[in-house]
C-alpha cells in the first residue's frame, strides 16, 4: 500500500470519514433534531464527490489489483452517487410525515454507497464481496427503519434471510472458482479459464456466482424478496432500493462476467440470456395482478432488470454501453415516479393502492401529465427515452446474434405496456371515487416534472451520455 | 425555405404545448380559445404544406426538401418527401382542420382534447416525411398514445375496452417490426431510409426452426413488418379492433382514424415493403392478394348486416383497404397508383360518412340503424350530402371512390385474374350495404316520434363538408391531379421491384412450364 493506492480511493475515504464524523457528532449532540440539515449536507457531499470523480477522479489499479479504477467504475459510481442523492433529498418531506426522520438514516445510505462503490470498482473476488456486505447489511438495517411496523420489519427480516443465502450463494462460488482458478484476482481467473476452454469446477462457480449476483439483481428466479421489500420498506426507502443498488449491481455483475470471465463468453451468455427472458416474462405478467403501486413497481423492476440483462448478455462492448444506458435511464425513470408515489396520501394516510390515482388528471393535471409521459416511458413507447433505452438494448442483442432474445424481448414489453396503460388508465379515464390528496413538496414536484421533460427531451447524445457510457463500457471489455 | 417539412410537422406540436401549459381554466372562454388557437395552428399548419406541395417537382423521384440532423444513439433526424409521401402529409394537413371544426360542439375537457388532436397531427405527419427507420417507427407508434386518450376519455360507453385493444393490439403487430427494423440498421449500417433503399437484402433460402424459408431473411423481414403494417391497415383476420375502436371513438377520433391512420399501414408497405424486400413481397404476394380478397368479400358481407352506422362504416372502410393492399401487391404500374388514389380518396370519403353519422349522433345521441328513417323529410341538405358520399363509398363513376377501385382492379386483373374476380363481387356487395344503409336511414317516412324536431345541417357543418365535396368530386372527374404527382416515384418502384424479381420471377415460370 502506498499514496498511490490510498489517492486512487480518496472518494471513498472521503464519504468514509464523513459518515463516521456525522454519526459521532449526531450521536453527541441534539440527534435527531438536525437530521434535515444532516441529510441535504450528506447529499451535498454525495452530490460533490460524483462531480470529483466525473472531472477528475483517478483512474488505475490499485491495492495490488485488489481496485480496479476504470472508466466503468467511475461512470457506474457517478450514476449511484448522484441517484442517491436526489432520493435523500426528495424523500425527507415522508420522513419527516411518518416520523422517521433518524440520524442514522443519511448515514446508513452514505455506508451503502461505499459499499456499491467498492463492488463497482472490485478487482478481486475479496473486494467484491466485501463491498456487498457492506452495502447489503446498510440496506437490511434501513428496510426495517419502520421498527414499529410489522411490514416494515418483515421486509428488512426478508431481506436479510434471503440476502445472506445469495451472499452464501456467492460464496461457495467464489471458493469454488478460487479451488479452481487458484487466485482470487479477476485476472488470473480470465487467465484460467481462457480461450473459451473452462474447467467444470470453474464453470459451477461461474454458474454459482451468476445465482448470487442474480439475487442482489433482482432477476428471476431469484427475484422472490422484492415485492415484499418493496411493498414492506418506507417508501424513501423503496425508492433508494429501485436505483442506486440496482445500478451497483448490476455493474458489478457486468464487471465479474467480463473481467473475470471474459474468455468464455459463450459459456455465461446462456445462463443470462436465460435470466434475462425469465426476469421479463415474470416481470411484465406479474405486474398484472398487482394492486399496490409499490409491488407494482417492485415488478416493474424485475423486468427491466431483465431488459438490462440483455445488454449484458449480447457479451460485448456495445451491450455493455446499452446496459448502462439503461439502467441509467432507468434510474432517472425511477426516480421521477417514486417522486410521485411519495406523495400519494389520502386524508393524510400513505395511499398505495392504484385505484386511488382516480381522475389524477382533473385534480392535478400537471403531475398527470408527468406520470403519463414517465408511464409511456416505462413501457418503452415512443417518443420517450424509455424506448430508445430498448432500442440500445435490442440494436446489442441482434448485433450479438442474439434475435430470439430480442423477439422474446419486445413480446414481454406488450405484455408489459398493459399495466402501465392501466395506471394511465385511472389517471385519465377513471371514476371519481376515492381521490388522493391535494398538494405536493415542490421538491418532489420539480423531480418528477423534470423526470418527465428529460425522457421527453431526445437532445442529441443524451447531453454527453451516450459517449461516456461507450467509453466507460470500452474500459471495461477490452 | 429549407426546414419547410419541420415546420409542418412541429407546428401542430408547439401548438400543443402552448395550449397546455398556458391555457387554463375549463369556462367558456377557455374552450372557445382551445378550439381557435387549434383552428389557427391546424390552419396554419396546411397552408404551410400547400409550399411544399407547389414546390414539389413530380418528375424528380429523389426525396425532395431533405433535411438531416444529428440526433441521439447514432440515429439522425432526416425527413424528406417524394412522389409516394406527398399526398399524404396534403391530406393530413388538410383534414385536420376540418375536425377540429367538427368537434365545435364538445364541452368536456376540450382543452385536452385539442392538445390530444394537435399531438396527433404532428405525429401523423411525422410517419409521412421521416426518412429514418427508427425516426418513422417513433412517430408511428407514439401516435397510439393520443389516440388511445381520445378513445379512452371522449369515447362511447365501452371507451375502455376499445381503447385498450386498440392500443395493445397495434403496439403488439409494431413489436416485431422493431427487431427487423434493428436487424436491418445492422445489416445496411444504416438506418436512412433513402440508403435503404439502395440495399440489397439477403435473399439466398435459409432454414429457419426446420422450416424452408424462400426468399431468406428478405421473408422473414417482410413478414415481421407484415405483422404491423397488416393489423394498422386493417387486414382480414386482423381487422377486429378496428370497429370497436370506431364505435367507441368520438366523431373527430373516428375521422382521424379512418381517413389518415389507417393509410399509414398502405404507405409502410409502399415506402418499406415493396421496394426494400422485393423478393420477399414477390415470394408472399399470392398470400396478399387472397387476403385482400377475403376481406373484401367478407368485411362488405359482415358490414350488411350490421345494427350500428358507426359499425358498418368500420367494416366499409376494412373491405376499401383490402382493394389497397391488393393494389399494392400486384406490383404494377396501375395497381399502385390505384392503391395510393384509394387511399387518398378513401381519406376523403370515409371521412365524410363518418361526419355525416357524427351529424345524426350529435341531433340523436344514437348509431342505431332502426332509431331512424325519413330524414329526407326534415333534413334535405344533409340527404343530399350523405347520398353523394353514400355513391362515391360505391365507386360511383364521376366520384374519387370509382377511379381507386377501377385502377386497383385493372392492376389485378394483370397480376391474378381470380384474385380480381371475387374482389370485384366486392363492388357488388359494397352497392348493397351501402345503399341499404342510406335507404333505411334516410328514405321512407319520418315516423319516428323523437325525429319530428330533427334539424338539418348548420352552416357550420355545411361548411366543413364542402371542401369534402369538393374534391371527391373533383378527384373523379380529373384524377390526374393525383396520378401525375405520383406516377413518376410509382413508375421508378415498379421499375425497380421488376428487377429485383426477374430471376425469382423467371425460375418460377421456368417450372410451371415444366
Amino acid at each position: 500500500m502506498n499514496a498511490a493506492d490510498l489517492e486512487l480511493i480518496l472518494p471513498e475515504i472521503v464519504l468514509s470519514i464523513f459518515a463516521m464524523g456525522a454519526l459521532l457528532g449526531a450521536v453527541y449532540t441534539s440527534k435527531d433534531a438536525l437530521t434535515r440539515p444532516l441529510i441535504w449536507a450528506t447529499a451535498a457531499v454525495l452530490a460533490v464527490v460524483a462531480f470529483m470523480i466525473a472531472v477528475g477522479g483517478e483512474t488505475g489499479t490499485g491495492f495490488n489489483g485488489m481496485i480496479v479504477k476504470d472508466g466503468f467504475a467511475q461512470f457506474a459510481q457517478v450514476v449511484i452517487l448522484l441517484s442517491a442523492a436526489f432520493v435523500l433529498v426528495m424523500g425527507q418531506d415522508y420522513m419527516a410525515r411518518t416520523g422517521l426522520l433518524k440520524f442514522e438514516y443519511p448515514i446508513l445510505i452514505v455506508l451503502a454507497c461505499i459499499g456499491m462503490m467498492v463492488m463497482v470498482s472490485s478487482g478481486n473476488l475479496l473486494t467484491l464481496y466485501m463491498g456487498l456486505e457492506l452495502q447489503s447489511l446498510s440496506l437490511y438495517v434501513v428496510a426495517s427503519m419502520r421498527r414499529d411496523d410489522v411490514k416494515s420489519t418483515e421486509a428488512g427480516l426478508k431481506y436479510f434471510v434471503l440476502g445472506a443465502l445469495s451472499s452464501g450463494l456467492l460464496l461457495y462460488g467464489i471458493s469454488l472458482t478460487y479451488g479452481y482458478a487458484g487466485t482470487l484476482d479477476y485476472a488470473g481467473v480470465v487467465a484460467a479459464a481462457a480461450d473459451g476452454d473452462i474447467a467444470l469446477g470453474l464453470l459451477f462457480g461461474l454458474v454459482f456466482m451468476i445465482a448470487g449476483l442474480a439475487f442482489k439483481v433482482s432477476a428471476a428466479p431469484f427475484h422472490m424478496w422484492t415485492p415484499d421489500v418493496y411493498e414492506g420498506s418506507p417508501t424513501p426507502i423503496t425508492a433508494f432500493f429501485a436505483t442506486a443498488p440496482k445500478v451497483a449491481a448490476m455493474c458489478l455483475f457486468a464487471r465479474v462476467v467480463h473481467d473475470a470471465f471474459g474468455g468464455v463468453v459463450a459459456d455465461w451468455q446462456q445462463v443470462v440470456a436465460l435470466v434475462c427472458v425469465l426476469s421479463m416474462f415474470v416481470g411484465a405478467i406479474a405486474a398484472i395482478g398487482q394492486r399496490d403501486i409499490k409491488r407494482l413497481m417492485a415488478y416493474s423492476s424485475i423486468a427491466h432488470m431483465g431488459y438490462a440483462l440483455m445488454g449484458l448478455a449480447a457479451g460485448t462492448s456495445q451491450g455493455v454501453e446499452a446496459m448502462l444506458l439503461y439502467m441509467t435511464i432507468y434510474v432517472v425513470m425511477n426516480i421521477g415516479t417514486f417522486a410521485f408515489i411519495l406523495a400519494m396520501t389520502r386524508d393524510g394516510m400513505d395511499a398505495t393502492d392504484i385505484a386511488s390515482l382516480n381522475q389524477l388528471s382533473k385534480s392535478r393535471p400537471g403531475a398527470a401529465l408527468a406520470l403519463l409521459v414517465l408511464m409511456f416511458s416505462l413501457a418503452g413507447i415512443p417518443p420517450t427515452l424509455g424506448f430508445f433505452a430498448k432500442y440500445y438494448v435490442l440494436t446489442a442483442a441482434v448485433d450479438a446474434g442474439l434475435v430470439w432474445l430480442a423477439v422474446l424481448g419486445v413480446i414481454a414489453s406488450v405484455i408489459g405496456a398493459f399495466y402501465y396503460l392501466r395506471i394511465v388508465f385511472y389517471m385519465y379515464f377513471g371514476s371519481e371515487e376515492g381521490q388522493l390528496d391535494q398538494g405536493m413538496p415542490a421538491l418532489q414536484m420539480g423531480a418528477l416534472v423534470a423526470a418527465a421533460i428529460l425522457m421527453l427531451a431526445l437532445f442529441p447524445d443524451l447531453l454527453g451520455l451516450e459517449p461516456a457510457a461507450a467509453l466507460a463500457a470500452d474500459a471495461l471489455v477490452n | 425555405m429549407d426546414n419547410l417539412l419541420s415546420i409542418v410537422t412541429f407546428t401542430p406540436l408547439i401548438a400543443a404545448l402552448i395550449l397546455a401549459v398556458f391555457l387554463r381554466g375549463e369556462d367558456e372562454a377557455a374552450q372557445r380559445n382551445a378550439k381557435w388557437l387549434a383552428l389557427g395552428a391546424t390552419s396554419f399548419t396546411f397552408l404551410v404544406s400547400l409550399f411544399v406541395l407547389t414546390g414539389f417537382d413530380p418528375s424528380n423521384t429523389e426525396f425532395q426538401f431533405v433535411e438531416e440532423r444529428e440526433w441521439i444513439a447514432g440515429l439522425t433526424y432526416k425527413v424528406g418527401v417524394d412522389g409516394i409521401s406527398v399526398l399524404f402529409v396534403m391530406l393530413t394537413t388538410f383534414l385536420m382542420p376540418l375536425v377540429i371544426a367538427a368537434c365545435w360542439d364538445v364541452t368536456h375537457r376540450v382543452k385536452d382534447y385539442m392538445v390530444a388532436l394537435l399531438v396527433l397531427e404532428g405525429l401523423m405527419i411525422g410517419v409521412f416525411v421521416a426518412l429514418d427507420l427508427i425516426l418513422f417507427y417513433l412517430f408511428f407508434e407514439a401516435g397510439l398514445i393520443p389516440m388511445f386518450l381520445i378513445i379512452g376519455i371522449w369515447g362511447g360507453k365501452d371507451r375502455i375496452y376499445a381503447s385498450f385493444k386498440f392500443f395493445l393490439y397495434t403496439l403488439l403487430g409494431s413489436a416485431l417490426m422493431l427487431v427487423a427494423m434493428v436487424y436491418m440498421a445492422i445489416d445496411a449500417q444504416t438506418t436512412d431510409i433513402a440508403q435503404l433503399l439502395d440495399h440489397d437484402f439477403d435473399f439466398a433460402p435459409l432454414n429457419a426452426l426446420g422450416l424452408e424459408v424462400v426468399g431468406g431473411v428478405q421473408t422473414l423481414l417482410w413478414l415481421a413488418f407484415f405483422a404491423s403494417f397488416a393489423v394498422k391497415m386493417p387486414m382480414w383476420p386482423v381487422h377486429t379492433w378496428l370497429p370497436d375502436a370506431h364505435v367507441q371513438a368520438p366523431t373527430a377520433g373516428s375521422v382521424v382514424l379512418a381517413a389518415i391512420l389507417l393509410k399509414m399501414g398502405g404507405y409502410g408497405f409502399l415506402r418499406f415493403s415493396l421496394p426494400m424486400f422485393p423478393v420477399g413481397s414477390e415470394v408472399m404476394g399470392p398470400l396478399v392478394l387472397w387476403l385482400s380478397a377475403i376481406a373484401i368479400v367478407y368485411a362488405s358481407l359482415v358490414a350488411m348486416m350490421q345494427d350500428d352506422m358507426k359499425k358498418l362504416i368500420a367494416y366499409s372502410s376494412v373491405a376499401h383497404m383490402g382493394f389497397v393492399t391488393m393494389g399494392i401487391f400486384a406490383a404494377n404500374q396501375q395497381g399502385v397508383d390505384g392503391a395510393i388514389f384509394q387511399m387518398i380518396s378513401h381519406g376523403f370519403i370515409s371521412g365524410a360518412l363518418f361526419l355525416c353519422v357524427g351529424v345524426v349522433y350529435d341531433r340523436m345521441h344514437t348509431r342505431e340503424i332502426t332509431a331512424y328513417g325519413g330524414l329526407v323529410n326534415r333534413m334535405p341538405a344533409y340527404a343530399l350530402i350523405f347520398m353523394l358520399f353514400t355513391m362515391a363509398n360505391v365507386g360511383l363513376p364521376g366520384t374519387s371512390g370509382f377511379v381507386g377501385e377501377f385502377l386497383t382492379l385493372v392492376g389485378v386483373f394483370q397480376a391474378n385474374t381470380w384474385v380480381a374476380l371475387v374482389a370485384c363481387t366486392g363492388v357488388i356487395l359494397s352497392a348493397a350495404y351501402a345503399l341499404w344503409l342510406y335507404r333505411r336511414v334516410v328514405f321512407g317516412d319520418l315516423i319516428k316520434e323523437s325525429l319530428r324536431s330533427i334539424t338539418d345541417l348548420t352552416a357550420r357543418e355545411k361548411a366543413i363538408f364542402a371542401p369534402l365535396v369538393f374534391f371527391t368530386i373533383l378527384l373523379g372527374v380529373y384524377p390526374a391531379l393525383v396520378t401525375d404527382i405520383i406516377g413518376p416515384s410509382v413508375a421508378q418502384l415498379v421499375a425497380n421491384y421488376d428487377i429485383a424479381t426477374a430471376d425469382l420471377v423467371l425460375t418460377r415460370d421456368v417450372a410451371a412450364a415444366e
